[in-house]
């Protein structure tokens, strides 16, 4: 069976499934990360004491990271752009640099965790901490979702090209919208856990 | 492995090109904003500033930020009305879930 407008648009949305669907999911992590701030907003609040991020957390670290996330949303936009060029050779370029980047993503961040680990510091230690762990361990499995995905279309997903190559370009275009979104969560995650 | 897609006439090709082109411009023009936005809220941060202040310009840098990211890497700023409509009720819903801890604690480190 035929799945229905994976290219073609619906009359009544104007888009294609994939993005439709893509977007409501991403509405629904918003919610999920929007908790967790509002947590660390009322705990925070709450709290006589805070400690500044830049005391606890290695912030150069945090930065480096940073910049490998914007380059790797960058890597993936350029993947999508090289297909709409006909470009696939560039494409698998881009994309694997895309899924490379995020793995130095998480070599950082294991460096980073296994220095508190080694200096005692874990999630129950304190509230500051316990936020810091969950937060940036659930953006981790963004992450590591991400570079799943990413490595399918890279490798064996990309036979699509063949056969389908503006199906293809849509899925790897709704693949970068996710991975965009994580980009977003780590941009405000960063001045808030780090810098304030 | 390249398949060109057979349906283009040579016209349209050629438009679509420029059009890619023009868009590639601009995610470059974006990411060197997003590096600079980035090295400025770490600057800024060096500084110490009040925590009313810090809280203010870092989530005004994220914001900025953010909006580059949804508006050109994730296409918001040319999207269809629905996807619009959808996001408009997220946004909604995510300011009232963060507005309630402020709003119902009145001791909030802003305040002092």
């Amino acid at each position: 069976m035929e799945i229905p407008y994976t290219v073609e648009l619906r009359r009544d949305t104007g888009l294609n499934n994939g993005k439709i669907g893509i977007w409501l999911f991403l509405a629904s992590e918003v919610m999920l990360f929007g908790a967790l701030f509002a947590s660390y907003i009322l705990i925070r609040t709450g709290s006589p004491n805070w400690p500044r991020g830049d005391t606890i957390l290695n912030v150069p670290l945090a930065t480096f990271n940073t910049i490998v996330l914007i380059s790797s949303s960058v890597t993936m936009v350029m993947a999508w752009a090289s297909l709409k060029r006909n470009r696939f050779g560039t494409f698998r370029m881009y994309q694997a640099s895309t899924v490379l980047l995020g793995g130095v993503f998480l070599v950082v961040k294991y460096f980073e965790y296994s220095h508190k680990f080694e200096n005692g510091l874990f999630p129950s230690t304190s509230n500051f901490l316990a936020l810091y762990f969950t937060l940036t361990g659930l953006h981790m499995l963004h992450v590591i979702g991400g570079m799943a995905v990413n490595t399918y279309f890279w490798g064996p997903g990309a036979k699509l090209w063949k056969t389908n190559p503006d199906w293809f370009t849509n899925r790897v275009e709704h693949a970068g919208l996710f991975w965009h979104f994580v980009d977003l969560v780590w941009i405000f995650l960063f001045p808030t856990l780090y810098l304030l | 492995m390249s398949t060109p897609h057979q349906t283009m006439t040579s016209d349209h090709a050629v438009d679509h090109a420029h059009d890619i082109d023009r868009q590639v411009r601009i995610y470059i023009t974006v990411f060197v904003s997003l590096m600079a936005l980035t090295i400025i809220t770490v600057a800024i941060s060096r500084f110490h500033p009040p925590v009313a202040v810090a809280v203010s310009i870092a989530m005004l840098v994220a914001t900025i930020k953010g909006s580059l990211v949804a508006c050109y890497f994730m296409h918001l700023i040319s999207e269809k009305k629905l996807i619009y409509a959808v996001m408009a009720l997220t946004v909604v819903f995510f300011v009232v879930l963060l507005a309630v801890p402020v709003i119902t604690h009145n001791n909030g480190f802003w305040i002092h």
